[in-house]
């Protein structure tokens, strides 16, 4: 059974060309690192996975079965806001809340119920953040009880929107080591959309990169190559191997502070101002 | 002089009066639901929304006066109806601020034009902006209570997937729950509430027992079940602790509701340091 088969996939949005005749098949277990601008529709893409925007053509199957909303099967972390930082409720309460599902009533929960959360935090590590309120909690430690939240009810489809997003360097590996494990142990498929490459390179079976309403799903050494990425974006994209990383880059920017920021440190000029594109390798 | 003493000798002679137990039982009933409704909508940081009903009710209120109609029964349904309008319109109303301050002054305005074709003007204008716990009729009462139990049981049906949504709308919407309806139902709810508070404390004062009870329960526990218990808790206190003093005094119920709110949120508050103080230092 295929966790993810795109046939003829377009989604359209507000007039616009999100995603035309993607055609893609992820195989149950695999771990896929989703890449792209900004736009390119990776959001749209798992919203489509979720049944949460209709498609405009096509047909798209999750887990053998047509995408609807609240397919038990599928586990999904959503981009985390800044939002969370006010909740004071603790780690146990804000994950429990999700327990539940869809159903009415109290919020209460069985026994089955509480060892389910129980059981998601310690698959994360999150065990000991349970008593804390998360407004005193770090970005990285809201993360895993994000992600421990998507663990609930054994998914065996994970999506996860932008995990390292806000997250230093080494809690990056941190999460993508987790996300890895957990993949293994429990046996399911994951589609992680990231900024960079960089960080998933070791973790991930093949990438898929979304670009001008299009998909392109390989192994790196396929899908990263300037001719690949040059075809999908309609662009020149040059690709760049540096010491078992890869940089991707449009035409005329430059890309080697970049290298210089994450290879020696050296501080000059262009700093300040790549501070802010520093989760982007693709500069389009 | 002894607590007992003390009890006895305001206690017994206070609720010889027929209508400071009348008051009892309606500020009892009122507070109770403000303070659970209230709960949701501080989680939600919707306590705008509670505000700009309050000033639509005042409209139906008058309006239900000029007309020969108990002003409650305006009240409820003009709050109602345009919690509502609200929950339909969801997302389309966030960030008009100005629109719908405009509104709101509008709401007021109408309010005023009715007062002024009412001959009984000062009197039942201070009634609807400032409460009047003290003249609650037995019909009144009755209304109270009825409104108080099926907005406390649609409360308790929706609860679990109004946490759920509150808390994470995404994997909420992603897991089934009907966002729009849930949000909507709410809405209507916290109109219900907000028509029976500005009985109580008026019209401009409803903040006072939905939002300051709620805020200064999310500030003291961590656990849902236990916020929810001491918001009601302290709307309780807060309404018949009004009345007590109001009886002792001879200065308005609503001042002192209005005083004894702000104190516990500002106890609250201030305790916070010294909880967070106990459980040891932040990890970051």
């Amino acid at each position: 059974m295929t966790a993810i088969s795109c046939e003829k996939v377009s989604v359209t949005l507000g007039g616009r060309d999100i995603l035309s005749l993607v055609d893609l098949a992820i195989e149950e277990g695999e771990f896929i690192g989703m890449l792209g601008s900004n736009g390119s529709g990776k959001t749209t893409l798992m919203r489509a996975i979720l049944g949460l925007v209709p498609l405009q053509s096509g047909v798209l199957r999750v887990l053998g079965q047509p995408a609807t909303r609240g397919n038990p099967g599928v586990g999904y972390m959503p981009q985390a806001r800044g939002n969370l930082a006010h909740i004071r409720f603790s780690g146990w309460d804000y994950v429990a809340a999700a327990a539940g599902g869809k159903g009415w009533g109290l919020p209460r929960l069985d026994a089955a119920q509480k060892r389910d959360v129980d059981w998601a935090l310690d698959m994360v590590g999150a065990g000991e953040l349970a008593r804390r309120p998360l407004a005193e909690m770090s970005g990285g430690e809201r993360q895993r009880l994000l992600l421990s939240q998507a663990l609930l009810g054994r998914p065996k489809l994970l999506l996860l929107d932008e995990p390292l997003s806000n997250l230093d360097p080494r809690r990056q590996s941190g999460v993508v080591e987790i996300v890895r494990r957990l993949s293994k142990e429990l046996g399911f498929a994951v589609l992680f959309s990231a900024h960079e490459l960089n960080p998933l390179l070791n973790a991930i079976d093949r990438v898929l990169y979304l670009g001008g309403g299009k998909a392109l799903l390989g192994s790196v050494d396929e899908v990263i190559t300037g001719p690949a990425l040059s075809r999908l974006y309609g662009a020149e994209i040059d690709v760049v191997r540096l010491g078992g990383r890869i940089f991707v880059m449009a035409g005329e920017v430059d890309v080697e502070h970049d290298a210089h920021r994450h290879e020696d440190g050296h501080a000059h000029e262009h700093d300040h101002a790549h501070d802010h594109d520093r989760s982007s390798d693709v500069l389009l | 002089m002894s607590m007992t003493m003390l009890m006895i000798t305001i206690g017994v002679p206070m609720f010889s009066y027929d209508f400071m137990r009348t008051a009892f039982v309606a500020g009892g009933v009122v507070a109770v639901l403000s303070g659970v409704v209230g709960f949701f909508l501080v989680l939600r940081g919707q306590t705008f929304a509670g505000h700009a009903l309050s000033h639509v009710g005042f409209t139906g209120a008058t309006g239900a006066v000029l007309f020969g109609l108990p002003p409650l029964w305006g009240l409820v349904g003009f709050t109602v109806l345009a919690g509502f309008i609200m929950g339909l319109l969801g997302e389309k109303l966030s960030g008009r601020d100005v629109a719908i301050g405009m509104m709101l002054s509008m709401a007021l305005g109408l309010g005023l034009l009715f007062l002024h074709f009412y001959t009984a003007y000062a009197s039942q204008a201070a009634a609807l902006l400032f409460g009047n716990v003290l003249g609650v009729s037995d019909a009144a009462l009755w209304t109270l209570v009825a409104l108080t139990v099926l907005s406390l049981g649609a409360l308790a049906f929706i609860s679990r997937p109004l946490l759920f949504l509150s808390l994470q709308p995404e994997l909420a919407e992603a897991k089934g729950v009907p966002a729009r309806f849930v949000a909507t139902a709410f809405l209507v709810i916290v109109a219900i509430a907000v028509a029976e508070c500005a009985q109580i404390v008026g019209v401009l004062l409803v903040f006072t027992l939905m939002v300051g009870p709620a805020a200064a329960a999310q500030r003291l526990t961590t656990h849902v079940g236990n916020g929810v218990a001491l918001a009601m808790a302290f709307a309780l206190v807060e309404a018949w602790g009004g009345l007590a003093l109001a009886y002792a005094t001879d200065w308005p119920t609503s001042f002192w509701i209005t005083a004894l709110s702000a104190l516990i949120y500002f106890a609250a508050l201030a305790q916070e340091p010294v909880l967070r103080w106990r459980r040891g230092p932040i990890k970051v």
